[in-house]
């Protein structure tokens, strides 16, 4: 191995859900603690901690969770960045171990979020008795639902419509059978917030939120952590066989934000970036789409997961429709995506999420994710975006070690 | 006219209403809002130009509000002679019929009441053209 690669140690996430009985401090200790304990390692190894609670971006949950589970003077980062918040936190530690400043370090994400509703209100403006301009845009009164939409259903359901708009192909009934495929995934996760398998009748029939998204095909917000554990390549050649062999290579991190294109700030665009951050994870890892054992990818929405197929290149451009009606991403297709039963079933704990499809990967990497197991899985790919936008993309090997 | 005012300051009243944008005068990039400086080209110099009041559909949705008894409302993406902009497809049935990927709209202008003073707050959206 060499010595500039970087592993991971070890990796850990909640049961999503409801947990009513913990708070976030209670929930992201579980995970870290968890993460510590399966690479073997304490909190006296780590040299950085980086953490996200994104509902609480201010709160400083970093220190929080050091508090309960130890204090030994690291720097803390607290990061924020959407849905991408878990994989920020990741990258960061990633970059401060590249950088030398130290040879280990945790990644945290977590999130309290079940009974949240709809989220990604827009613009707000005072309320006043007579019209008065204020803002960026001189709105008299808020924008929600006078001028669109900000809200995140809204905003996912028209970049699945866009994308029907531009290649053909797309229907409501194509949509809801991502959902019906990742539904069924959920029955063999026990960690997943729903495990209920839907037949494409009931996906269809649930209330619709934002056309063509019903319910079941949107995300399900719930309670949950994920953390993980990351050491140099040089400090793992220190440690036991044990951990050594089941250490994951990380292949590729990268972090994009979206570059200016001509609509970018009417609708999020969250096709540039992601392909922007696949194309650089492809190249730094030396591996392409066709080597993929199975992907874990942002399906915020069913509408959410046709556009990312292209996007990650999974299928040639403009095909995604002809991608996932050849089965291919059905958990026994050539490329299975969100094998763990997506954000759609196991939901979607905002900065959890980001960590948490990293450890979906890493499980069948290790060949430990028992009965959804992908037989052989050598690389997988995790993705996420949260919008503004930022995306993050890593690319994962299983240890040779 | 005197007692209406635009929902948004970048929308343009009167007998032909019209929305404009900020446009950068090195790179012609559009935008509604207030500006710092350009996004795609860092320039900080902007001018106004009218945006095109007929366009086609480009993306939409039909979302159901959470409050029931409120109808649905059709956000869209509308491409008005190259220029996106985001706004409500209205004055028509909200539903997957008769809103279609590529359908021509044209803008059109949307009240939303008075305040106390009794001005009324004008905004817009997109109605069919048949």
């Amino acid at each position: 191995m060499a010595n500039e690669d970087l592993w991971i140690l070890g990796i850990n996430m909640t049961k999503f859900g409801k947990h009513p009985d913990k708070d976030v401090v209670d929930l992201a200790a579980e995970a870290a603690m968890a993460a510590l304990a399966d690479g073997g390692v304490t909190m006296a190894d780590m040299g950085v901690l980086a953490a996200g609670n994104l509902m609480g971006a201010a709160a400083g949950v970093g220190q929080q969770l050091q508090k309960q589970i130890g204090q030994t003077g690291i720097p803390v980062f607290n990061v924020a960045n959407a849905c991408a918040t878990g994989a920020t936190a990741i990258r960061t530690v990633i970059m401060a171990i590249k950088a030398g400043e130290c040879e280990m370090g945790l990644a945290v994400g977590v999130e309290k979020l079940s009974g949240a509703g709809m989220l990604g209100a827009g613009m707000g403006v005072a309320a006043s008795d007579t019209w008065t301009p204020s803002g960026r845009f001189g709105a008299v009164s808020s924008l929600e639902g006078k001028t669109g939409t900000d809200m995140m259903p809204g905003v996912f359901a028209q970049v699945g419509m866009e994308y029907g708009h531009k290649y053909g192909g797309t229907s409501f009934e194509l949509f809801a059978r991502i959902s019906e495929k990742n539904h069924r995934n959920s029955t063999l996760n026990p960690l997943a917030a729903i495990q209920k398998d839907m037949s494409l009748e009931q996906i269809m029939n649930e209330p619709m939120i934002a056309y063509p998204n019903t319910r079941a095909m949107c995300s399900a917000n719930s309670d949950g952590a994920a953390a993980a554990v990351i050491v140099s390549g040089e400090k793992l050649r220190t440690l036991s066989a044990e951990q050594q062999k089941r250490a994951v290579k990380i292949s590729a991190s990268v972090l994009t934000s979206d570059p200016y294109e001509e609509g970018c700030q009417i609708l999020p665009n969250v096709n540039t970036l992601t392909r922007m951050a696949a194309k650089q994870a492809y190249e730094l890892a030396g591996v392409g789409p066709e080597d993929l054992d199975l992907v874990e990818l942002h399906d915020c929405f069913a509408t959410a997961e046709l556009v990312h197929y292209d996007n990650l290149m999974l299928c040639p451009e403009g095909g995604a429709v002809d991608f996932f009606n050849s089965g291919a991403t059905w958990r026994d297709g050539s490329t299975p995506v969100n094998v763990s039963g997506g954000l759609e079933s196991k939901g979607h704990p905002i900065a959890a999420t980001g960590i948490a499809n990293i450890w979906e990967i890493c499980h069948h990497l290790r060949g430990e994710a028992g009965a959804r197991q992908i037989e052989g899985a050598k690389v997988g790919l995790a993705h996420v975006i949260g919008l503004g936008s930022a995306c993050g993309v890593h690319i994962l090997e299983k240890s040779g070690l | 006219m005197s007692n209406q005012i635009p929902l948004v300051e970048y929308l343009v009243l009167g007998d032909e209403p019209h929305l404009v944008a900020n446009e950068c005068t090195a790179c012609g990039a559009r935008y509604f809002d207030r500006r710092n400086a350009c996004a795609s080209c860092f320039g900080d110099s902007f001018t106004k130009v009218d945006i095109a009041t007929e366009g086609e559909v480009r993306a939409f949705t039909i979302v159901t509000p959470w409050m029931p008894g409120t109808a649905p409302y059709v956000p869209a993406v509308v491409d008005c002679g190259g220029t996106s902009v985001r706004g409500n497809v209205v004055n028509t049935t909200p539903d997957a019929e008769h809103i279609t990927l590529g359908m021509k709209v044209r803008l059109t202008t949307v009240p939303f009441g008075a305040d106390t003073a009794g001005t009324e707050a004008i905004g817009y959206g997109f109605e069919p053209i048949n």
